[in-house]
């Protein structure tokens, strides 16, 4: 029984995969992209990862579809231009074959695995109960592999420094995105009243139930951002300022409080990442709630993409880079409530 | 045939398909995509190793899939900077062609 559903999910993922690939235009790819990252969270189901299919889902099928969707929006007209560029047949059969080389070489190392297998799962273990959490995933993330952890968190940050370094010069620190617009009476505009607070129960209950089950600070995150992106939508709230000192305080106060907590470690565990016996949990705690803002906010934020609108029309078209230029003179907190008062 | 040796083999296909289409799609965005299917393609067969490792009484070796959490989130973060280079090329070429562009003089 199992076997077969299993069968009917590589079915299913192969043939969307192959409909992603060849489809006609771009939407349907993108379309295509977005079930199978849903079909993806079943195999990890079936791979008894629940933290994986949690991710997955969250993030590779939604965050990644709407960002592809969003852009398919965007690049509507230069598709018939590009097709003209496409692949010769020549061309194609190459492809076709080194696809085929690649598959095959992969297919003979999983035929040729080791048995039985390499595992880490015997070592993790009994090195759990001295971390205080019960989710051995989470363990991982936060003890044994904590610098992966880290880094991951650096690297989110230098991608939105990367997203928000594409914008034109003019609107650097201005607000990413286009202005929302919706029917205030739509349905829209009602669902980013009522989700939100249902959302922001359920992320932060995923964040705490990570502990002992699966779930945490990523899952969450990635709600919590998909709640603040339902009110942008709706037009109820617009996107932030990027020169807001307390927005680039969020971005950067997981890391850096990860990195403190680490080098507090080279203190008093003798180790950069280092806790010292009986203060695992409270410390993981900490990292955790500092890390949690700043992935919510970074991962919202690079789903809204560079900066686009200038905070004030009155600057001079190419000021220069400061960061800080513009927000000793701005004045926030006026332009927002009559923004919210004209919708 | 077990179930991970099953998703391991479905993960080589996937990653061929991907690299195929990474090739033979003339438009960044659908080459995004591709790209995206062949790294879910290898986040699947390192899953199914982690399936392989199940041991002391996980179903599962918890450190592989606790990279591939790590794994997701960054491809994620390297898909926005792309897209957003991408949206950035267009604005300021109004063509999304990766072709060389014509001599200009």
């Amino acid at each position: 029984m199992t076997t077969i559903a299993s069968g009917v999910v590589v079915l299913l993922l192969l043939w969307l995969a192959l409909w992603t690939v060849v489809a006609r235009d771009a939407f349907l790819a993108v379309a295509g992209f977005v079930v199978y990252g849903l079909l993806l969270a079943l195999v990890w189901v079936r791979l008894a990862g629940i933290d994986v299919a949690l991710t997955e889902a969250a993030i590779g099928g939604g965050l990644t579809g709407a960002l592809l969707l969003g852009a398919v929006g965007r690049l509507r007209g230069t598709e018939a231009a590009t097709a003209a560029e496409g692949a010769g047949a020549g061309t194609r059969a190459l492809a076709a074959l080194l696809a085929l080389g690649v598959t095959g070489a992969l297919v003979l190392g999983v035929l040729m695995l080791p048995e039985p297998a390499p595992t880490l799962a015997p070592l993790a273990v009994p090195a759990l109960p001295a971390t205080g959490v019960g989710n051995p995933i989470t363990g991982v993330l936060l003890a044994f592999r904590a610098l992966d952890t880290l880094l991951e968190a650096i690297v989110l940050v230098i991608a939105l420094i990367g997203v928000w370094s594409f914008a034109p010069d003019r609107a650097w620190g201005g607000r990413p995105g286009p202005l929302y617009r919706a029917d205030p009476q739509g349905i829209l505009a009602y669902l980013a009243r009522v989700l939100p607070p249902l959302g922001i129960v359920i992320g932060i209950y995923l964040f705490w139930a990570g502990a002992d089950h699966p779930g945490g600070k990523f899952q969450s995150a990635t709600i919590l951002a998909a709640m603040w992106m339902l009110v942008q939508m709706a037009g109820l709230a617009d996107t932030p300022r990027t020169d807001n000192r307390a927005l680039r305080f969020g971005i950067v106060i997981g890391p850096l409080v990860f990195i403190a907590v680490g080098v507090l470690g080279l203190f008093t565990a003798g180790a950069f990442l280092g806790y010292p016996e009986g203060w695992a949990k409270p410390l993981i705690l900490v990292i955790e709630v500092a890390l949690l803002p700043t992935l919510a906010i970074v991962l919202a934020l690079l789903m809204n993409g560079p900066p686009a609108r200038p905070w004030a029309s009155a600057g001079a078209p190419g000021a220069g880079p400061l960061p800080g230029r513009h927000a000793i003179a701005s004045r926030d907190r006026p332009t927002r409530s009559s923004d919210e008062g004209g919708t | 045939m077990s179930v991970e040796t099953l998703f391991a083999l479905t993960a080589c296909a996937l990653v061929g398909i991907g690299l195929y289409g990474l090739i033979a799609q003339p438009h960044p965005l659908r080459k995004l995509v591709a790209f995206n299917i062949m790294g879910s393609g290898v986040f699947v067969l390192f899953g199914a190793l982690a399936k392989r490792g199940a041991a002391a009484g996980l179903a599962a070796d918890p450190v592989p899939q606790a990279l591939l959490i790590t794994a997701i989130v960054v491809a994620f973060a390297a898909t926005a900077v792309t897209v957003a280079l991408l949206l950035r090329l267009i604005e300021s070429t109004d063509s999304a062609s990766l072709a060389e562009p014509p001599a200009k003089d």
